[in-house]
């Protein structure tokens, strides 16, 4: 374990441990609590595996009612609650405490209603991202955000987290896709946010609630816009022989007006893995960018053209269009996965900060310099056209000391990104990860303010504990609960 | 991954090499979402992913596994769609079986449960015992109701109302290729599906000769191991699979061989890991060997190439990917290919990556979760509305059969038709407009 501190579990709630597993059997199914050691060990970290704390139990209910029931135990109980959606989290949000309830999504996966007229699907929120659009796809429809995790991750926490995608140039993030929820409150009531409907009137409090990290709330159903599919659209791939020029294309492709869905960046090392799981023939180069266009088969061509065009200005050592759908589908293969597949080269931390697109030449550069600074190497893949960065900095996780040189690096990485104008998080949230960097982001009022936020929703500060905000900033709104 | 062995712990093989597994996994979770037991059950113990934490636990602390922990790894139906989604390149295949082994070493299950397993691995790989076992089972089916365990229900259900005669191709020979010697080949005629279904031998052996095989039935050859192996019992499965490599590698080294054909994908899995499963064994070499030579009969057709096809006629065919074809042996292409070049309307169902429930003696042993993933099969198939239904594995075959009316027959039966051979015999009764 490492560098970022967890609070101490409350003995209290240890100490009724049984008390607290009987309640929620009392409340639930049979099926639905689990509360072995052996078994909840199983749900002791997300894709963050630096950190880890298997929970005092871990409920698994099939409907709204059953999510507010065991909310209302746990405020009656005073046991803190940690949502988690497929436990996809790079930084952590689903790491539970030894005092709470884990409270996962994965039984919530009904699809209620799909509406095309008015544009819009009703779903239970553990339903995973991937089989919505698949759900749509006979519709001619589907759900713009795409994450890399997309197969496995669940609205939930695209919710919890805001999260993006590579399509998310074009159609937003999760945020500009979510038209309503049904949220269980930590009280266990539920209510409705927001609708079919567009122009919600009075407070943005579906917005408030996108991306709030499981600190407000838990969501259980979603109604989410869906978008036509597009009559046609096409990935080009573009490889450069450097960092900076790639990234330099990147910003004159955004300057230029053309506005691709998607414009991906994937270096030298990632690529390397990628290629072994996907065999999509990405360029042997120091740099690619994928870039994706849509629309009729003209508007491609002319997108197609205006993009060979800025890319040649800057000498690409390749230029190439993908050959037929399957061509397409290998390139994304890979993209998708990369994160995964980097475990072929070895144990690595995931990082997730956003800069100004025009200061990503910068950035890379300064990424390179830090790599060697702190003799760890790094892989960069990310949303380019949105300056959304995912540096993945690898070590070995069995070597001790090494994980804690790469968080030091990650760090250096995340102030660089707020320096330049940027910010800690694209969509992955702060989760336990950039917790204790929230400082070099936001100053202490910012950070009261919004834990006044929390402190309205939230008064007893039960709702996933111990992520977003520093301990310390944090401390005396968590110890006055205490008291 | 982050591991916690011991040097102690590592010194051992097996352990070495899921520890080796275990450090490539980063966690990422994309195998839950392609899990059919995940998406089933809703839980991550019962992932591919959780499990995996599961072993990690068991085999860190050297603990020896409660209940519930088995009861996770049981369930667990070995069909590896995980390995297909992993980008990480996990080789859970290897994690699994490790654990298997490590649980019918360290565990003593209910006595019921001890018994059946030994029953099933008494019976199973021996086609003589199962044959009068599949007799015995229809003596017994009028006493159905009063069995006291799903389980045993489960064999009774899944047991046929028929049972074909001993092929007499299935005896030691060699059949000789019609017209030019192309290849030189091995059949490896199986266990259980001789007992069960003696037309896929026959149809193989036709079409293979027909297209310039040589096919040898060598002496000495009997289960894989497959059935035992899954089980977690390992020294009855390298028993049988040592057999196995000795009688083949007696044919490379006679009249040698160019493939070692396998035509029940369940089989073609575990013989293509041979050269895993006997590393460290004085037989590495000659089982690295005959896992060398392993194919599916659709990978050695389709680097054949099918000769005059178009005897048949153009059914509806709803291809069924076995999933140690697709996932196991990642064998996708080569069987619809080959359908659509004999002449056939090929179409896939959703969730062709999803089990059929069948998975070995899963159907046998989990009859719940088996029966729930054969439903699902059989309704996106049934969709499709085919007149046929083709799968490469028997046990695939015999699970889908029993919940449709429409005729499932073996892959290798279809294209034998469309080059001259016999149709079906499975199509027969149906009528071919099923």
């Amino acid at each position: 374990m490492s560098g970022i501190a967890m609070p101490q579990p409350d003995i209290r709630i240890l100490e009724r441990a049984p008390q607290i597993v009987a309640s929620l059997q009392e409340a639930l199914p049979l099926d639905t609590v689990i509360f072995d050691p052996e078994e909840t060990r199983a749900y002791e970290c997300d894709a963050l595996t630096a950190y880890r704390c298997a929970p005092l139990a871990v409920v698994l209910p099939r409907s709204t009612e059953e999510v507010a029931a065991v909310m209302r135990v746990c405020a009656d109980m005073g046991v803190p609650v940690v949502p988690r959606g497929a436990g996809t989290s790079l930084a952590g949000g689903a790491l539970p405490t030894a005092d709470c309830v884990v409270i996962g999504t994965a039984r919530l996966r009904d699809v209620l209603e799909i509406d095309t007229d008015n544009r819009f699907i009703r779903v239970q929120t553990g339903v995973t991202n991937l089989s919505v659009s698949e759900m749509l796809e006979p519709h001619g429809f589907f759900y713009a955000p795409d994450p890399s995790s997309q197969l496995a991750c669940t609205i939930a926490g695209n919710i919890a987290m805001n999260s993006g995608g590579a399509h998310c140039l074009k159609y937003g993030v999760t945020t500009n896709n979510l038209m309503g929820a049904t949220v269980v409150l930590t009280t266990g009531e539920i209510v409705e946010l927001g609708g079919p409907e567009l122009g919600p009137s009075g407070l943005d409090l579906l917005g408030l609630l996108c991306g709030s990290e499981g600190q407000l709330g838990i969501v259980t159903e979603a109604v989410l816009r869906i978008v036509p599919r597009p009559e046609g659209a096409r990935p080009v791939l573009i490889g450069f022989d450097g960092a900076e020029v790639a990234g330099e294309c990147v910003a004159r492709i955004i300057r230029s007006g053309v506005l691709p869905v998607a414009i991906e960046y994937m270096d030298e090392p990632c690529l390397r893995a990628v290629e072994d799981f996907a065999h999509a023939g990405y360029p042997d180069c120091a740099a690619v960018l994928i870039v994706e266009v849509e629309g009729s088969p003209d508007e491609i061509a002319d997108q197609i053209a205006r993009i060979r065009d800025i890319a040649a200005a800057l000498d690409p050592v390749e230029f190439r269009e993908s050959r037929n759908a399957d061509d397409a589908l290998a390139i994304w293969k890979g993209r998708k996965s990369a994160f995964g597949a980097m475990g072929r080269l070895g144990d690595y931390i995931c990082l997730d900060g956003t800069v100004p697109v025009g200061q990503l030449p910068y950035t890379l550069r300064r990424i390179g310099e830090l790599s060697k600074q702190h003799g760890l190497e790094v892989a960069n893949v990310f949303h380019a056209g949105d300056g959304n960065m995912h540096p993945l900095i690898l070590f070995n996780a069995n070597e001790p000391g090494q994980l804690e040189r790469a968080e030091a690096f990650g760090a250096d990485i995340l102030r660089l990104c707020v320096e330049v104008g940027g910010c800690l998080t694209g969509e992955h949230g702060v989760g336990v990860e950039k917790r204790d960097l929230m400082g070099a982001q936001y100053d202490a009022v910012d950070l009261a303010v919004q834990m006044e936020v929390k402190d309205v929703f939230d008064p007893a500060w039960l709702l996933n504990p111990a992520k977003v905000f520093p301990l310390e900033a944090s401390a005396a709104h968590r110890l006055k609960v205490a008291e | 991954m982050q591991t916690n062995f011991t040097p102690e712990q590592l010194a051992d093989p097996a352990t070495a090499r899921s520890n080796e597994i275990l450090r490539s996994c980063v966690h990422c979770g994309f195998c839950t979402a392609t899990c059919p037991t995940y998406k089933l059950l809703g839980d991550e113990l019962d992932s591919p992913r959780g499990r995996i934490y599961l072993i990690k636990d068991m085999l860190e602390n050297n603990r020896v596994p409660d209940g519930k922990t088995v009861a996770h790894i049981d369930r667990c139906l070995s069909c590896l769609s995980c390995m297909t989604t992993c980008p990480s390149g996990v080789h859970y295949m290897h994690l699994v079986d490790h654990a298997r082994e490590y649980i019918e070493r360290t565990y003593r299950r209910p006595f019921a449960e001890r018994v059946l397993r030994w029953l099933l691995a008494k019976i199973l790989p021996y086609p003589g015992r199962f044959r009068l076992a599949l007799r015995g089972a229809g003596l017994a089916r009028p006493l159905r109701r009063l069995m006291p365990d799903a389980r045993l229900r489960a064999m009774l259900d899944m047991a046929p109302r028929a049972i074909p005669p001993v092929s007499p191709n299935d005896a030691p020979q060699v059949f000789p290729a019609q017209g030019p010697r192309r290849r030189r080949v091995a059949l490896l005629i199986g266990c259980a599906q001789r007992a069960l279904n003696t037309d896929i031998n026959d149809a193989t052996i036709r079409l293979l000769r027909r297209h310039g095989c040589e096919v040898v039935i060598p002496k000495g050859i009997g289960c894989c191991g497959a059935l035992t192996h899954h089980m977690g019992r390992t020294g009855e499965s390298h028993a049988m699979a040592a057999a196995n490599i000795r009688a083949v590698v007696a044919e490379i080294d006679g009249g040698g061989l160019d493939a070692v054909v396998l035509n029940t994908s369940g089989c073609g899995t575990t013989v293509k890991d041979y050269g895993h499963m006997f590393r460290n064994d004085p037989l590495a070499g000659d089982a690295a060997r005959v896992a060398a030579l392993a194919k599916d009969v659709t990978e050695v057709m389709a680097e054949l190439g099918l000769r005059d096809a178009g005897h048949a006629e153009p059914l509806r065919v709803g291809y069924h990917s076995a999933c140690s074809l697709q996932h196991g042996q990642q064998v996708r292409a080569a069987p619809k290919e080959l359908l659509a070049q004999a002449g056939f309307m090929v179409l896939e169902p959703r969730d062709s990556h999803i089990c059929c429930g069948s998975a070995g003696t899963y159907n046998l042993m989990q009859p719940e979760i088996s029966g729930q993933l054969k439903a699902r099969k059989v309704e996106t198939l049934e969709a499709l509305e085919p007149q046929v239904i083709s799968a490469g594995n028997i046990g695939c075959m015999m699970q889908i059969g029993s919940g449709t009316g429409v005729p499932v027959v073996h892959t290798v039966e279809l294209l034998d038709w469309a080059t001259g051979g016999p149709q079906p015999h499975g199509l027969a009764g149906a009528g071919a407009g099923g």
